[in-house]
């Protein structure tokens, strides 16, 4: 099984597909905090899906509802009114302004709406509902753009009485409390996006003190993996400040995602009815979206492992498309492996205990993966000479490799970088375990070799004119014997480098940095080729490919992207995420890529198409990074730390729990507690070395490096 | 907690004062106190927004550490030029300045002069960044390696000994509030079935890794010196088994090494021994109350052995004691149970009362004091009585001395002041008067050291008066002590290892070099001596190796002898040149100094008073 690199502190898994490649989630929290979970996705079990077959459509009309209910009882109409009817509304008001009058009179006429529709608005900014209108198109049309800040403020102009506030918010409060306990947990969603959103109603309109005490009052019944976000918001005191502030653009661009069941939901609409409750009820309709299920309400676990996110859970819709999780198989090593296999075989002299391993090796890699993309779904550059022998030393690594089990726990070997002044930022070693290189603060890339073989450069090209080039040993004459070392710096970055990877034919290293760029180097000539700009802000992380030629990258900015080696620009540009992206990773089968981000999504893209395939949601953590395993080989997720600790956990463990759990109520999440004795098989204390990397060798012994600060 | 700390994010603002400051930096004299209000709330604001930015790149930097170079990269998102020259890695150098009413920080720019720099020669050179591999773990098995972290703290330990059922991780606490909300997860998850059960840590057994085979053979020969392997082994495999067999034997010597062996054992930062005390216990206890511990008990120290174990006994008192074992009170009724018969022998007797002096005043006050009168009546008896044996004598002797010792300084604390012999006669019998004389010592004591305190530096005639008093003690009444083991320094305080007075050795004298370290590790090297016949001969060849490795750092006087009391006044004139921070230089210099100078001069001195080598002071020729 194969581990591919993961970054740093905390791990979370989720397994998306039943017999699939379950995904890695790395998650971080400050301060060395550790939560991890597993999540299953229920999208590919229809029947499992405790939800029913709900579209997402009903969910819709749904929350529309009461508000057409609701002009009836109400005097207000600017609250009453339907999403519809502001549309229509708006839409005659700009026809009114542009002196369309007879236009005016035709929509009036086809919509029935009354003659004085208009002027019962005046209370309401006509700009405001316009621009809500607005809002809702970018959302519907173009998904995830930003648009303008003035605009998606001005939605907050809406007035009410900011002293009421407070007692809005806590009758909800008392109601939630008082309703039954079934409802309660999911009722309770609701507490934190309309705190937000009162919050910064009341900050828009310059109600200073009344939002301080509303956040004093109320911050602090909000579930704990919200902490990072109120801390944001708690520094926003003027209306001044929301504009250009990003996590308020979150909040007001995309709609807080809850799922509820129908009763509960009937419940919150009854209670807001007759309480009259309109600013409330008007944030419900206006910034939440509300996915409405049939069936049993959640419990409180059941709702903890999906939301956390910045923007709630993930939309039904989002998770439905079908992904191809199998791996590629790889045929043509096959015929010179058996070969290449004999001939080490009777070198060593031990051919019999061995072939027959090596038989279910070919065998298992012959038939093809039902859930496999196909092989050609995206162009993936042709093995070279090289290469295949490279997997072959692979395929007889790996019959070496130890089985490991609870009983048979790996050895670790610690690789400590000795005066990096707390400057090492970034890990990587080479599949084959013969490189490792480091990013540091200080702008420089540093690669080691760990073999006893030395680090040479190519020699120049005056000198290489003079080799033979039909000798057979011209790979070895064209080193230059003269720069063996056993480590090399790479110079060029100017910032620190947080992101790097080897490429798996181990002649590229990739490294991303602070000023923005990719940079790749060659590892023959050790030097940059090429810099690949693209993000302006600092990349956080980048990773080769595991069939090279490709990678990706993803920073500060929230868009992930795609390369290629050999284009300056990048091929996809994956949009979506709210906040940065920490971390990138690639599928093994190369088709997708999965990103996390401190917006506690991971988010899984389909590299051929650059959608959106599989949004998770549920991590309570910033999550730092993630990596791909296969399953039904015992799984070990080694997780790596502030804390200095190395710690074992037994995965197959974890995932046989979930498989024996019922799935109607699964919650898709395995939490990997630091408590949970049953799984966590092993904690090493390093000396006052965080550790930043992990990495298993091929024949399974891991390993780990990480900064020794005295 | 979140909340409290959540209700103050709110409303951190900056005063506006700063502000004003800062205007008047710029040469904006005359701001509104609105404007004031307006702009430092928009710069607490922007602060924030930054602090946060910079917080992200700490975390991508793999630190836990907020840098400067954090700060100039949240600006460099922002698009505003970065705060230069803050390029220190260790503070920020900012000083703080205030008057007038007004405080400031403020960043001091020193005038460089160039030569200087250039003049001061290079600091060393950086190390360039290196890779180094070691084993963190052979198949589930951290070896116990120097890269390695020791297996587990004391706390740990103790944690893990006594409350095994909740056995604390690292990190774990402070994951308290995420777990707690999520927790019901994993319960679904696994049907609960791992709820009930409660999973106790399977022991452990730690291999010993050749290099602490080597390590633990080095350590062993080192301290039992000539002695054979065997023993050794035996001193490994238990203590107990080892003062069984030297009990038996006699054999004195071997028995100090075992305590010696059992204090540094207890001394360890990294072992917690709560669960072999039923295997040291028994031993020290021994070696506090055995009838006989030596083949020659008139000649023989081996009361230092006893005072020596009785310490060790009360440390782990002090240290090990819980609700659940009881330590203290079972001890105590062993000892009072013995020391109450009748027929114990002086020995054992002198044993019992060290082993309850030790435990604290308290225990002093409540068992000791109210059997000092009969107490000093059998003494009267044996002492003035005919006389029976020269043992018996001694014994009497010493057991006196040692009630005078700690009674004395208890009797002061909680008697009024003035010290009448009659009235003393009257509440304690024969030893009465003796204890008056003691006690008004000890007050003099007390209050001349709590003028010390106040002063702020310490002359060179403290250590005199140690030694006068120290001769001035019993050792009149029974004549020349029988040159005897020093009272291990070391054990009367553990921070600090105190400089032993030197002793006399005899012709045949045994030597036997103890090591004591202390945390400090500064280590004092002292000479005990045994010896099997009484001479008068002073000697002082037995220096300590520290004196000469003193000589560079410190000028000798002449004459003032190579023992270590010679030394002693030498450190203090270290102290005097430093008189601006006489107790940190103190700190400092037994840090470099092989024989360390205790802290506090005089309670040393006072120590030795108490202690049962003076004779070996009034010897010495100074």
């Amino acid at each position: 099984f194969k581990h591919s690199p993961i970054r740093s502190a905390h791990v979370a898994w989720s397994v998306f597909s039943f017999f699939g490649v379950f995904i890695l989630k790395m998650a971080a929290v400050q301060g060395g905090l550790v939560d991890a979970s597993e999540e299953k996705d229920i999208k590919t079990e229809p029947s499992s899906d405790g939800c029913g077959n709900n579209d997402t459509n009903d969910a819709r009309p749904l929350s529309t509802s009461p508000g057409s209910n609701a002009p009836g009882g109400n005097a207000k109409t600017s609250s009453g009114s339907t999403e519809e009817q502001q549309t229509l509304l708006a839409v005659l008001q700009f026809l009114k302004k542009n002196n369309l009058t007879e236009s005016v009179e035709i929509l009036r006429r086809e919509a029935g709406l009354p003659e004085d529709s208009l002027d019962l608005k005046v209370g309401v900014d006509a700009s405001a509902l316009l621009s809500r209108v607005l809002i809702v198109s970018h959302l519907t049309a173009s998904g995830e753009d930003q648009p303008d800040v003035n605009v998606v403020l001005s939605a907050y102009s809406q007035q009410g009485d900011p002293a009421l506030y407070e007692t809005y918010y806590s009758g909800l409060k008392r109601f939630i409390e008082t309703v039954l306990d079934c409802h309660r947990a999911e009722l309770s969603q609701v507490f934190y996006p309309l705190f937000v959103h009162m919050y910064l109603e009341l900050v828009y309109n310059n109600h200073e003190n009344e939002a301080k005490s509303f956040f004093e009052k109320f911050s602090g019944d909000q579930e704990c993996y919200y902490e990072e976000d109120l801390r944001v918001l708690s520094s926003l005191t003027k209306k001044e400040h929301m504009r250009g502030n990003e996590t308020l653009l979150d909040f007001r661009t995309s709609k807080f995602v809850l799922r509820i069941s129908r009763d509960s939901y009937q419940l919150l609409k009854r209670h807001l009815q007759e309480r009259q409750n309109n600013q409330i009820w008007n944030i419900i309709q206006e910034h939440l979206y509300i996915d409405i299920f049939d069936g049993m309400p959640r419990s409180k676990s059941q709702i903890d492992a999906m939301s956390g996110s910045l923007a709630g859970e993930a939309k039904r819709d989002a998770n439905k498309s079908k992904v191809y999780y199998g791996l590629l198989k790889e045929p043509e090593i096959e015929l010179p492996l058996d070969d290449e296999d004999e001939e080490a075989e009777n070198e060593e002299g031990k051919p019999k205990k061995k072939k027959p391993k090596k038989d279910s090796m070919g065998s298992k890699s012959k038939k093809q993966d039902p859930n496999a993309p196909s092989q050609t779904r995206i162009p993936l550059p042709e093995l070279k000479d090289s290469d295949k022998l490279d997997k072959i030393m692979y395929m007889k690594e790996a019959t070496k490799r130890i089985r490991l089990g609870p009983e048979t726990l790996p050895s670790i070997c610690f690789y400590s970088f000795l005066n990096a002044y707390q400057g090492l930022t970034a890990v990587d070693l080479t599949d084959d375990s013969s490189l490792i290189a480091g990013g540091f603060a200080d702008s420089t890339v540093r690669v080691w070799c760990v073999t006893p073989k030395k680090l040479r450069k190519v020699k120049s090209a005056a000198d290489l004119n003079l080799i033979d080039k039909e000798s057979d040993d011209v790979l070895e004459r064209i080193m230059d014997e003269k720069t063996a070392s056993e480590s090399k710096i790479l110079y060029g970055h100017s910032g620190p480098v947080y992101g790097i990877s080897f490429s798996p034919d181990r002649n590229y290293l990739l490294s991303s940095s602070e000023d923005g760029t990719v940079r790749l180097w060659s590892l023959q000539t050790f030097t940059c080729l090429v810099g690949y700009k693209g993000h302006n802000y600092p990349v956080w992380d980048t990773q080769f490919s595991p069939h090279g030629y490709y990678f990706v990258s993803g920073g500060h900015d929230r868009v992930a992207r795609l390369w290629a080696t050999d284009h300056y620009q990048p091929l996809r540009m994956f949009a979506g995420h709210l906040a940065d992206i920490t971390c990138t990773r690639f599928h093994p089968n190369s088709n997708y890529v999965a990103t996390g981000s401190s917006d506690r999504t991971i988010r899984l893209w389909d590299v051929l198409t650059g959608n959106c395939v599989r949004i998770f949601t549920g991590l309570l953590c910033r999550i730092h990074a993630s990596f791909f395993i296969q399953p039904f080989i015992y799984g070990f997720a080694p997780k790596c730390s502030m804390d200095n600790t190395v710690r074992l956990w037994d995965s197959m463990k974890a995932f046989d729990d979930l498989e024996t759990d019922d799935f109607t109520a699964a919650t898709g999440h395995i939490h990997l507690q630091d408590n949970s004795q049953e799984l966590l098989l092993g904690t090493y204390m390093s000396k006052s070395t965080p550790v930043i990397h992990l990495h298993f060798t091929r024949r399974n012994l891991l390993l780990a490096a990480g900064a020794y600060n005295p | 907690m979140a909340e409290e700390r959540r209700q103050k994010q709110c409303s951190v603002v900056l005063p506006t004062e700063s502000m004003k400051a800062m205007a008047e930096s710029v040469g904006v004299g005359q701001l509104q106190e609105d404007s004031c209000v307006a702009l430092s709330e928009e710069v607490s604001y922007r602060i924030k927004e930054i602090a946060q930015d910079a917080l992200k790149f700490m975390h991508h930097g793999k630190r836990r550490k907020l840098t400067t170079s954090d700060v100039d990269n949240a600006l460099k998102l922002k698009n505003v030029e970065p705060l230069y020259g803050f390029q220190s890695q260790e503070f920020i150098p900012f000083r703080f300045a205030s008057g007038g009413g007004r405080e400031l920080h403020f960043y001091e720019e020193k005038e460089v002069d160039l030569s200087d720099i250039i003049n001061t020669p290079l600091p060393r050179v950086p190390l360039d960044v290196s890779l180094k591999a070691h084993w963190l773990s052979i198949e589930g098995m951290q070896p116990a390696i120097p890269e390695n972290p020791p297996p587990a703290t004391k706390e740990q330990q103790k944690s893990e000994s006594t409350e095994p059922l909740k056995v604390v991780k690292p990190g774990q606490e402070e994951e308290g509030t995420i777990q707690n909300k999520t927790q019901g997860t994993t319960a679904t998850d696994g049907k609960g079935k791992e709820k009930g059960m409660i999973r106790l840590k399977p022991r452990s057994t730690h291999e010993l890794s050749v290099e602490q085979q080597l390590y633990y053979k080095e350590i062993t020969e080192a301290c039992v010196g000539s002695c054979e392997a065997k023993r050794a082994v035996c001193l490994f495999y238990g203590d107990s088994e080892g003062v069984r067999v030297n009990v038996v034997q006699n054999n004195l010597a071997l028995l100090i090494y075992l305590m010696r062996m059992v204090k540094a054992l207890m001394d360890n930062p990294t072992l917690y021994l709560e669960k072999y005390l039923h295997e040291l216990i028994p031993a020290v206890v021994t070696c506090i109350v055995s009838k006989q511990l030596c083949l020659r008990p008139d000649v023989d120290n081996h009361w230092a052995l006893r005072d020596f174990a009785a310490r060790l006994m009360a440390q782990s008192c002090k240290t090990f004691s819980t609700t659940t074992n009881n330590i203290q009170s079972r001890i105590t009724k062993t000892f009072t149970k013995s020391w109450l018969d009748d027929k114990t022998q002086w020995t054992t007797r002198y044993g019992c009362i060290a082993g309850l002096a030790e435990l604290g005043p308290d225990v002093i006050k409540t068992l000791i004091l109210p059997r000092l009168s009969v107490e000093g009546a059998r003494i009267k008896a044996v002492m003035e009585g005919p006389v029976v044996s020269n043992i018996d004598k001694i014994g009497a002797d010493h057991v006196q001395s040692l009630l005078l010792k700690h009674c004395a300084s208890v009797i002061a604390k909680i008697r009024p002041q003035p010290d009448n012999v009659e009235q003393y006669r009257s509440d304690y019998g024969y030893l009465g008067p003796m204890l008056c004389s003691h006690v008004m010592k000890a007050r003099t004591q007390a209050a001349l050291q709590a003028q010390q305190v106040n002063r702020t530096t310490l002359t060179i005639t403290q250590p005199r008066p140690t030694l006068s008093v120290s001769q001035s003690g019993l050792s009149g009444s029974s004549g020349p002590r029988t040159p005897s083991i020093i009272k291990v320094p070391s054990s009367l305080t553990l921070m600090s290892p105190r400089p032993g007075t030197p002793s006399q050795p005899s012709p045949p004298a045994t030597k036997y070099i103890v090591m004591a370290t202390s945390a400090g590790a500064a280590s004092t090297q002292q000479v005990i001596t045994l010896s099997s016949s009484q001479t008068a001969s002073p000697v002082t060849s037995t220096v300590p190796s520290a004196s000469s490795t003193l000589q560079p750092l410190v000028k000798l006087e002449s004459g003032s002898g190579t023992g270590l009391t010679g030394s002693r006044p030498l450190q203090k004139y270290i102290v005097v040149s430093l008189p601006s921070s006489a107790s940190s230089s103190l700190e400092n210099k037994s840090s470099v100094l092989p024989t360390s100078i205790s802290s506090t001069q005089l309670e040393a001195g006072m120590k030795l008073d108490r202690s049962e080598s003076p004779g070996a002071s009034t010897q010495s020729p100074h």
